[in-house]
């Protein structure tokens, strides 16, 4: 146990928002709908990671809590956005977010 | 006389049936019935007019129809025949009678044959109305399809750019006068409540009007200077002249320019009760008189010559009008429609006969080719300048001049400018007789007249001589019975005096006789002094001045139509809807930049959230 505290909360708050960023940064420039997915993914993991560092931080369960919500509702989003990419790609037989922009102005 | 309605119903007609059948017609049938509208309602006329003189009857009236009621309102249109509309009437039915002979002829070359008789037809029918209308819109009306019909014909040979635009300006040169008419029509209307010209005139003859009839005088001038082509709205007919001879004829002398001189006769109430209004119809006049006369003087194109006479004639009418001489302005109409129908007429002859030559200086020695018009323009050019005692304008042209001299509203200054104008005329039509018809021939003749050419401009010639014997002055007898005829219906004339006429009628003669004399010294003989005064310098450029008008034309164009166009092209936008259009514009702009954002990519719009939520954020940390 005290050889896993040896890392501190600051650096895993770090990570965490290292991570957020590489996501973000993943989801503006990408243009292959799988890569933004991933990425979104990387986003709400670096969101547990959060809530994990905070909930050993201050030796709360809801932390925990928070991050089991958040591997059910990644997992949705995943199986919702797959399936969206899936019907994109059979429909317009591509899956670059740019050329699908039907919806423009 | 209850065939009246057939005098102007029967032109109104024949237009009618041209107008829808004209092209399928062969052209003798267009021709035909061109002149049998007309010449069945001059017979008309003649039926009337010995009728209604055998009745002793003051007036005639004979209702029509009505054509708006509404509410109180009723409009009922109706023929008025007294005197004055008679003696019009008469005129107009029978010149145009002939000139419509005279081009079946003249004009059998022209490809839209049919069209010429339908606007001609029309042309009449609309002065007929104008004259035997009973009510000031019935009046109007006629007025206003005068003044398209000179449209129309001016412009008849549309195809050159030029006549269309001479056509356009005296269409709009007289639409000022129009406007100026209407609204001294909506003030009598207004102020009288009726559309009746006779009870019309019966209010506005109250003392208490005196204001309105001022107005209202002022006011119908402006319409008469228009349509009568007086100084200073007379600058569209020289131009006028773009036109077809025998269409020339017609506007000066049968319809159209002598339109306002029946206004104001037939509105002589309104003057009566407004003498300032007469003094200015006066002015007007014999200002218009001389001052076409100076520019007759150097015009080059004879038809020129013709127009800038007519203004000058028509001059001498209003200033009769203006000096209280009722009738002698209607004696010097109906003198002046038959000789200066001739004179065109005439003209017609040599311009057609030297293939459209119109530039005196580029003719001269057709009295051995062209016997026939040579005679009749030498009897129509004597009776313009009142040759004494043989020629109708002598009669006429005298009452006035005697009139605006001796009466109790002339003066001497008035008197003095139409006897200027007399000797002026002399000379301007005597030198247009000489440079055509005497010297040297200068090209060959290529059209002779036929029958009905020479027939027409022959019974103009009679009436020329013989229109005047029916107002003789008191030296010469005093026979005047058309005098008696026209006082019934205009009222009496101002007085003028019996002592001193005699006297007066020689000095005018002699100065006629002068003037003759003085244009054969100058235009035959060019004595060594002319020529040196010819050589002057100045005489060019004065020379240049009287050609030009007298450079209205030049002024009009600086100071009407130049800034006009300046105005329109700033306009040319709407200055008004800029309000508008800007309105419009930026809620356009703003849609384009909103609809920009609109990229339909998601990863611009996740940039989008992330901004907003840094904003957010930057917001909330600095509260």
């Amino acid at each position: 146990m005290n050889e896993m505290a040896t890392v501190s909360t600051p650096t895993i708050l770090g990570i965490s928002l290292a991570l957020f960023l590489i996501g973000l940064l993943g989801v503006m420039v990408r243009r292959d709908l799988l890569f933004v997915l991933m990425s979104l993914e990387i986003m709400l993991n670096a969101a547990a990671l959060a809530f994990i560092a905070a909930a050993a931080k201050w030796r709360q369960p809801d932390g925990q809590v928070m991050v089991l919500l958040i591997l059910v509702a990644a997992a949705a989003e995943v199986g919702v956005g797959l399936s969206l990419v899936l019907r994109l790609y059979h429909r317009l037989d591509t899956v670059d977010g740019d050329e699908i922009s039907l919806m423009r102005g | 006389m209850q065939l009246l309605w057939l005098a102007p119903a029967l032109p109104l007609l024949g237009a009618l049936v041209l107008a829808l059948t004209g092209g399928l017609m062969p052209r003798r049938a267009a021709a035909a019935v061109g002149c049998a509208s007309v010449g069945l309602a001059c017979l008309t006329t003649l039926g009337v007019a010995a009728g209604y003189l055998g009745s002793h009857q003051s007036a005639f009236r004979q209702p029509l129809f009505e054509w708006i009621s509404v509410g109180r309102l009723s409009i009922s249109m109706g023929l008025y025949l007294d005197q004055l509309s008679m003696v019009m009437m008469a005129v107009i039915t029978f010149v145009a009678f002939l000139i419509h002979l005279y081009s079946a002829e003249f004009m059998a070359r022209e490809a839209d044959y049919s069209r010429f008789f339908c606007y001609m037809n029309l042309f009449v029918g609309s002065m007929l109305a104008l004259v035997l209308g009973d009510s000031l819109l019935s009046f109007y009306l006629g007025w206003e399809g005068v003044g398209l019909c000179s449209y129309l014909l001016i412009g008849f040979w549309y195809r050159d750019r030029r006549n269309g635009m001479a056509a356009q300006k005296a269409f709009i040169v007289t639409r000022i006068g129009d406007t100026s008419l209407a609204i001294g029509l909506f003030l009598l209307f207004w102020r009288t409540g009726t559309l009746d010209i006779q009870r019309v005139m019966q209010v506005v003859s109250a003392p208490e009007m005196q204001a309105i009839a001022l107005a209202a005088g002022l006011l119908l001038l402006g319409g008469a200077v228009g349509k009568s082509a007086q100084i200073p709205l007379h600058t569209w007919l020289p131009d006028a002249m773009a036109g077809p001879t025998p269409v020339s004829a017609l506007i000066h002398a049968a319809t159209m320019v002598t339109a306002g001189v029946y206004l104001i006769a037939r509105t002589n109430a309104i003057y009566r009760a407004a003498p300032a209004a007469m003094l200015v119809v006066a002015i007007v006049g014999a200002s218009s008189a001389l001052y076409a006369a100076l520019s007759a003087l150097a015009q080059r194109d004879i038809k020129r010559v013709l127009a800038y006479s007519t203004m000058s004639q028509i001059g001498y009418m209003l200033l009769a009008l203006g000096v209280g001489a009722w009738s002698a302005a209607i004696f010097h109409f109906m003198t002046h429609a038959f000789f200066k129908a001739l004179l065109f007429l005439s003209a017609g002859i040599v311009v057609q006969a030297l293939d459209e030559e119109r530039d005196i200086h580029r003719m001269g020695g057709l009295f051995r080719t062209l016997p026939w018009a040579s005679w009749t323009f030498l009897i129509g050019a004597a009776s313009l300048s009142a040759l004494p005692l043989v020629t109708a304008g002598f009669y006429s042209k005298d009452a006035i001049i005697w009139a605006s001299w001796s009466s109790s509203r002339g003066s001497a200054v008035l008197g003095l400018a139409a006897m200027a104008a007399s000797l002026l005329t002399a000379i301007y039509i005597f030198r247009v007789f000489i440079l055509v018809f005497l010297g040297k021939q200068q090209r060959e003749v290529e059209r002779r007249p036929g029958v009905l050419m020479k027939a027409a401009v022959a019974a103009l010639s009679l009436l020329s001589i013989a229109g005047g014997f029916v107002w003789m002055p008191h030296v010469l007898g005093g026979f005047s019975p058309l005098r008696g005829l026209l006082t019934l219906a205009l009222g009496p004339s101002s007085e003028t005096p019996v002592r001193g006429e005699a006297g007066f009628l020689a000095l005018s003669a002699v100065e006629t006789l002068v003037g003759i004399g003085a244009a054969f010294a100058l235009f035959t003989q060019a004595p060594a002094w002319a020529r040196r005064v010819a050589a002057m310098p100045g005489f060019g450029a004065l020379r240049q001045f009287l050609l030009s008008g007298m450079g209205f034309d030049w002024l009009y164009e600086r100071v009407v139509v130049q800034p006009y166009v300046v105005v329109a092209r700033l306009n040319r936008e709407d200055v008004v809807d800029v309000l508008y259009s800007t309105l419009a514009f930026l809620a356009w702009a703003s849609n384009r930049v909103l609809s920009a954002t609109e990229s339909g990519r998601v990863r611009h719009y996740a940039t989008g959230l992330l901004l907003g939520a840094v904003l957010v954020t930057i917001v909330l940390l600095l509260r």
